[in-house]
């Protein structure tokens, strides 16, 4: 580990030295946090194992701000990754303001961030993965565990195909995938039999006709000696959580007996490792690790948590690898006699500033952003606050989408979807179309405007809040909370389905929300096909253009009751 | 979407499996309902086949979680039983406590049958408990129950 008291004391004295601006400072972090330290790690054993997740099509360096509210019902009350801000420090025993603070929490976020700078960019990832590489040629293997294909301007305008090329690039050994399948069934067709370089592995997809297997499930490789079977779970409610017309053919699911025939089929085939690559969620794998026996590793995704340490599930070693190419795992494995029998892991944080960006990747970027790179980088206008997305019940990001929805579409009340990717934005910072794709870039983008009872609301917010907060993760379909604008209330996450939300209000007029009355709704990705209504990017780009410079105040219209 | 499968009459896979061997579903029979079915109706119906509520064991249930179309929902059931001899499943009734009414379907079974299990696709007009209840030959029951979550959808992560 790199030591993060030094970097914080030289950092922060530095800055009182010159009192000058971030810049400065992270010039000044520069010198005592470097590419090196980053990398630094005592190889152990055969096989090292390389895993990002959930990069969003993140090509170049961002500030993503992780969640200040995450919780956990049920078994998993208070447990990683239902751990945030200082409690999260105090779990992992991290120091507060140090690197791995301001990477794993939202804790003094904005100062740390103008300290520490950005992190991902896919050139930068390259740098570390070519580096490991080189130090273990013939141990590792770099796995994808999706949603890679879409969340920006470059990726929605060539249809994944600018991720494609870059994941080519880096020479991923496996993927499997969650929005990719938004692009529709021809496309993710065309991307598998003409552009894609590495297996798509999905064992839990059938087709709804024959239910019959769709893609590959397994893929073996041999890394130092040792046979290495890669197993490919695709996200169990892609037809549920996102538009079942784009792929009608499709059926998902998390099929535990299915995973176990397909780790048995593995190990009959000689895998000494079994590695099930991963879009389930964290607390969806953590159930399916007690259910199904012999998975050496599951690399997790889906819910975006970054964990600087794995969690152990009987002899399953749970890996959390974070988003938006912010993160980097490492896990080397020693294996005898079949068994693996001892193991190191470390979270690399892909700190933008400290990595030199590796050439060959940093021209391929510049490459497939050509086309777009003037209109990408178009200036709409100013934010005054952090604007983010991440967190169960609102993001600023979010709360700025429902006041466009709600002025641009002459609303009562606006919904947006919880979804969990999207970059951060400091204070100061322009707000550019990027950034608005980067919150907004999916294939389902109308926002519609329609009548709905007070009833349908409560029905929604029900509905929604069952997908997040029931006790058993099996039941969990969706992202976090659908985020309101023009609309209060409370919830209690412990109450059992259809009973969690209550104080319904309009914040208009503070007036109770009545069931049978009806409100004009304003929302964005709907999965019903035929939904009309302008796309919510262009919505959002107007309003931020009218507004020149936005602010978002504090949210305080959800009450929330644990 | 129009599809056979959405019509009631044996699903193709049903029929699949019979073709394998796997299972003779001889009848599925729907019984057409007036009021919407609950818990208790669906109690009512137990106990009108089988007298008392049996234990909560030896009958498994496929179904997903969540459903993708609560208009075709895969379920599978397989009872934890001999099929040879005196005592073998002789009927596996599946209920619905969420839809119009009740009852999905009544299979039958005999020796013959080598296995008590068949899959099928029914309709949900809701979440809900479904729940498939075995009669054996020699008068006991078993019971399998699975809750079924059908969702408005959408805002997936």
């Amino acid at each position: 580990m790199f030591t993060r008291r030094d970097f914080l004391r030289t950092a922060a004295a530095t800055a009182i030295l010159m009192g000058g601006p971030a810049g400065l400072r992270q010039a000044a972090a520069r010198q005592t946090l470097s590419q090196a330290d980053l990398l630094r790690f005592d190889p152990l054993g055969q096989v090292t194992l390389l895993h990002v997740t959930d990069v969003h099509a993140q090509l170049t360096p961002i500030y993503f701000r992780e969640p200040s509210i995450n919780l956990g019902v049920g078994a998993v009350e208070g447990k990683p990754p239902h751990v945030t801000g200082h409690d999260f420090l105090q779990m992992f025993d991290i120091p507060a303001d140090s690197p791995e603070c301001y990477a794993l929490t939202s804790e003094n976020f904005v100062d740390l961030a103008r300290t520490y700078g950005r992190v991902g960019g896919l050139d930068r990832l390259a740098t570390l993965i070519n580096a490991i590489r080189a130090e273990r040629p013939d141990n590792t293997l770099f796995l994808d565990g999706g949603d890679t294909w879409q969340g920006s301007y470059t990726s929605l305008q060539t249809r994944g195909g600018d991720m494609v090329r870059a994941f080519n690039a880096l020479k991923t050994d496996a993927m499997t995938a969650h929005w990719e399948f938004t692009y529709g069934e021809a496309r993710v067709r065309e991307i598998l039999d003409g552009e894609l370089d590495m297996p798509f592995l999905c064992g839990n997809v059938l087709d709804t006709l024959w239910e019959e297997p769709v893609f590959e499930s397994t893929q073996m490789f041999e890394r130092g000696g040792v046979q290495v079977a890669v197993i490919g779970q695709a996200f169990p409610y892609t037809p549920i959580a996102n538009p079942r017309h784009l792929i009608p053919e499709w059926s998902f699911g998390i099929r535990p007996e299915t995973v176990q025939e397909h780790v048995d089929a593995a190990r009959a085939a000689g895998a000494e490792v079994v590695v099930l690559l991963s879009h389930n969620g964290f607390d969806v794998d953590r159930k399916l690790a007690s259910l199904v026996s012999g998975i050496d590793v599951i690399l997790t995704g889906h819910t975006h948590d970054a964990l600087p340490r794995e969690v152990k599930v009987g002899k399953t070693l749970l890996i959390a690898s974070g988003s938006h190419g912010k993160f980097l795992s490492r896990l080397d494995l020693e294996v005898t006699g079949g068994q693996v029998t001892d193991y190191r892991y470390r979270l690399i944080p892909v700190f933008a500033d400290v990595i030199t960006p590796d050439p060959d990747m940093a021209r391929l970027i510049a490459e497939v952003r050509a086309p777009y790179e003037a209109e990408c980088t178009r200036v709409l206008g100013k934010t005054d606050d952090l604007l983010y997305r991440r967190g169960n019940f609102n993001g600023t990001f979010d709360d700025l989408i429902c006041q466009a929805l709600l002025a641009e579409r002459d609303a009562e009340i606006a919904l947006s979807p919880g979804f969990r990717w999207g970059a951060t934005l400091l204070p100061g910072q322009d707000i550019t179309i990027d950034d608005v794709y980067s919150m907004t870039a999916i294939t389902y983008p109308n926002a519609y405007r329609q009548a709905m009872t007070g009833e349908m609301l409560k029905t929604i917010l029900e509905d929604v809040a069952d997908n997040l907060f029931n006790d058993d993760p099996f039941y969990q379909q969706g992202g976090d909370m659908v985020r309101v604008g023009g609309l209060g209330y409370s919830i209690d996450i412990q109450k059992p389905m259809g009973s969690r939300i209550s104080d319904m209000t309009l914040l208009k007029t503070g007036a109770p929300i009545d069931p049978a009355r009806e409100y004009v709704v304003a929302g964005w990705a709907s999965v019903n096909e035929g939904t009309e209504g302008p796309p919510i990017y262009d919505v959002v780009s107007q309003y931020i253009e009218r507004q020149g410079t936005v602010s978002v105040p504090e949210n305080t219209t959800i009450k929330i009751r644990t | 979407m129009t599809d056979a499968r959405e019509t009631g009459g044996p699903s193709r896979r049903t029929i699949l499996l019979t073709i394998g061997g796997t299972a003779v579903a001889a009848g599925l029979t729907a019984v057409p309902g007036l009021a919407w079915a609950d818990e208790a109706a669906v109690a009512e119906a137990i106990k009108g086949m089988v007298g008392d509520m049996p234990p909560e064991s030896g009958v498994t249930l496929d179904l997903p979680e969540i459903a993708e179309n609560g208009n075709t929902v895969p379920l599978s059931f397989e009872v934890d039983a001999p099929m040879s001899g005196d005592v073998y499943v002789k009927d596996v009734m599946v209920l619905a406590d969420g839809n119009p009414s009740p009852d999905v379907a009544v299979f039958h079974f005999t020796p013959m049958s080598g296995k008590a299990a068949a899959s099928t696709r029914l309709r949900l007009a809701g979440t809900q408990n479904v729940v498939a209840v075995a009669q054996l030959s020699d008068g006991t029951a078993m019971m399998g129950k699975k809750q079924v979550k059908v969702t408005i959808g959408g805002c997936g992560g």
